[in-house]
């Protein structure tokens, strides 16, 4: 179980890959320290995904390799360190929120189950309907239950894969805060977005990824404002 | 290439001759007489098949183990040369059973045997046939090919071990028949000749193999480039 | 997190989902019913020729309905893409392997429990005084089908035609282990019943094999 002064960096080192003909990442090497908070700009197709995915240990990359500081390398450590919020929910649509959490947190081996999943679920704003099954859910609270299950066993690398999709008003609110939260924490997170968010005024460092190459990056010491105004001449 | 012309060479004079013995130079079998002859091609068939399959099996491990593609090569090419070489078997079982037994088939332990493993290695072809990701191709069929591998064994021990409890008529060679001395010596000639074929089959088809995925790797790079140049060129403007 | 409670945990969660809807269940059940009614009409059996055919009979009811079962167990996990998920849950690929191994066992057997008396009532069959070592029999029979359609559930998950293709994988895989489970149940369906130590062996061996390969090959099976 991780506690708070854990601390999580990860490294890309010249990775690639392909999927049959197409070569989503063609080489990025990027250094991301304990506590930044990466705003990954980019179109649609520039290869977002495929990174956070190889970040999340869901693929191997065809070249290169990505590490972890902070943790040991052992990739079951790791993965006790990352979250991820990707582009399907992750949730089983024929159990309950409170199930679906449940699953997870013994997954995750942590303790005091009942009363993690209930604070979550009070603090996403789903208690009231914690029993109903999540097929029944509008798409907002199915992605704030997304969101939930990905925080839910204390990740210090969390990974998000366009968040804010699909919430409502009061889901941004709640996401927002959150995230100031965690970053505040020193938690590192890596977000990807094609469009303007507000969570992007958090950001420490953008990175702009184009056609499977790191573009423009801000880097770790400097100012993510200017490229994370190009972003939002653009929306 | 030269060195290929020669072994061809070699390998097709080989088989003539072997037919020659299996026709002519081997002894007379004293109750079936001439339809035993077939036994010369179908028991080497047989091992064939088995040696084939062994191929398959290395070649799926080496592919999960290096991920170098030409081991999945291998494995597809001796998976399709294995079916060729049990279909033979399938073929002269029936050829041989219909004079000598009046039925056309028997279900004795090498037919059945045989007879689900080319069921077993066609299935490996038809998986491969549906699975349409080359990546997810290679490591999925490579996987049922160590497992179809691991069936061969418990496959014959079932069929010996069945057949000891419902005696069937048996094809050529069982357990009980005896070889006489010249038998043995064509018996060998005749291996030499099918297994060298196969080899013979199963290089081309691996060479075949090799000059397509090169192909495919070509058409890949053209493609990728071609979108490269449209996204610049889309960029620039 | 050992791989034992995580597969328990992962055996939790397919129990519960399919509990709740028993879509799973219900049809395996009906399926083999169904197979044994039209197997009655084809072989009209009397109760001789049903200790001689009900072994295989019951075998390929089996055979059939578990095939067919097993498809769902990965396609479950493709809808929200819940097998990412537990890809990136800290636990080892054979423990995901292996949870859906223990569910599909239970399913079954919960059909095998219900079958297995409808088919001594329906062809005249005596089971008594033999229940035990018919359990041992099936159970044998059971892992075998269980671990090798799991294995291939998740081969032919991301293959087109899957529901055909199953089937295609498994039956000639399982052909050693249909024998194996005939003999050893024909042996108990006898007048003098006794448990066939040799066909008994073979089904436990074959078991062995085909767990232990799984879990060998089980990262490769499970990743991307």
């Amino acid at each position: 179980m991780a506690n708070s002064s854990t601390q999580l960096g990860i490294t890309f080192d010249r990775v690639e890959k392909r999927f049959g003909a197409l070569l989503a990442l063609r080489g990025i090497s990027l250094e991301i320290h304990a506590g930044e908070f990466v705003a990954l700009l980019g179109h649609n197709g520039a290869g977002k995904t495929t990174l956070l995915r190889i970040a999340a240990l869901l693929m191997n990359p065809s070249a290169g390799r990505v590490s972890f500081s902070g943790c040991s390398e052992d990739p079951i450590a790791a993965k006790q360190l990352i979250g991820m919020v990707g582009h399907s929910t992750l949730l089983y649509d024929e159990l309950s929120a409170a199930e679906n959490l449940h699953l997870f947190a013994h997954l995750y081996g942590l303790d005091d189950v009942s009363a993690r999943v209930q604070s979550a679920l009070t603090s996403c704003g789903l208690a009231s309907r914690a029993g109903s099954l999540v097929r029944t859910y509008s798409r907002g609270m199915r992605q704030r239950l997304a969101i939930a299950r990905a925080l839910l066993h204390g990740p210090r690398l969390l990974l998000l894969d366009e968040p804010a999709a699909g919430l409502d008003r009061q889901g941004l609110a709640w996401f927002g805060a959150t995230l100031a939260r965690l970053r505040d924490d020193g938690c590192t997170v890596l977000m990807s977005t094609h469009a303007r968010n507000e969570s992007l005024e958090l950001a420490t460092r953008a990175v702009s990824i184009t056609a499977g190459r790191v573009e423009h990056d801000s880097g770790p010491a400097g100012d993510p404002r200017p490229l994370l105004d190009a972003l939002r001449a653009e929306a | 290439m030269k060195g290929r012309h020669t072994f061809v060479l070699a390998v097709t004079t080989l088989v003539i001759f072997s037919g020659y013995a299996a026709l002519f130079i081997a002894p007379d079998e004293k109750t079936m007489h001439e339809i035993q002859r077939i036994f010369y091609y179908h028991v080497p068939s047989a091992i064939s098949a088995f040696i084939a399959f062994f191929v398959v099996f290395i070649g799926s491990a080496a592919f999960l183990v290096t991920r170098d593609e030409k081991w999945d090569i291998l494995a597809v090419s001796a998976a399709e040369v294995g079916v060729a070489c049990s279909s033979i078997v399938l073929i002269t079982g029936p050829i041989w059973a219909r004079p000598v037994w009046g039925i056309w088939w028997t279900w004795d332990a090498r037919l059945t045997s045989t007879f689900v493993l080319w069921l077993l290695y066609i299935s490996y072809l038809i998986l491969r046939g549906l699975l349409e990701d080359p990546r997810r191709r290679a490591s999925l069929s490579a996987i049922f090919g160590i497992f179809a591998f691991l069936d061969v064994p418990l496959v014959y021990l079932s069929n010996r071990l069945w057949r000891t409890q419902h005696p069937q008529p048996v094809v050529l060679g069982g357990q009980n028949s005896g070889l006489a001395p010249g038998m043995g010596q064509v018996l060998l000639i005749c291996f030499v000749a099918i297994a060298c074929v196969m080899i013979v089959v199963l290089m081309d088809r691996y060479q075949l193999g090799r000059l397509a995925r090169e192909c495919e790797q070509l058409r890949y790079e053209v493609e990728s480039r071609t979108m490269d140049s449209q996204s610049a060129s889309r960029g620039a403007r | 997190m050992t791989t034992a409670r995580a597969a328990s945990i992962l055996l939790a969660k397919e129990l519960r989902l399919e509990f709740r809807t028993r879509e799973l269940l219900n049809s395996t059940i009906i399926f083999a019913l169904v197979v044994i009614v039209l197997f009655s009409f084809a072989f009209n059996p009397t109760a001789e020729d049903s200790r001689r055919y009900g072994p295989g009979l019951l075998w390929i009811a089996f055979l059939f309905a578990g095939s067919l079962m097993l498809n769902p167990s990965f396609a479950r996990e493709q809808a929200n893409e819940t097998l990412d998920a537990l890809r990136m849950a800290p636990i080892s690929s054979f423990a995901i392997l292996l949870g859906k191994m223990l569910a599909n066992f239970v399913f079954l057997s919960l059909s095998e429990l219900i079958l297995v008396p409808a088919f001594s009532v329906f062809y005249n069959v005596s089971l008594s005084g033999i229940t035990g070592r018919l359990i041992l029999v099936l159970v044998l029979g059971t892992m075998g089908l269980v671990i090798t359609g799991t294995v291939f559930s998740a081969v032919s998950a991301h293959a087109r035609m899957r529901e055909l293709l199953l089937p295609l994988l498994l039956l000639p895989i399982l052909a050693p282990q249909l024998i194996a489970a005939v003999e050893a149940t024909a042996s108990l369906l006898t007048e003098q019943p006794a448990l066939d130590r040799t066909w008994v062996a073979f089904l436990a061996g074959f078991d062995i094999v085909f767990l232990t390969a799984a879990w060998l090959l089980c990262d490769y099976l499970v990743e991307e």
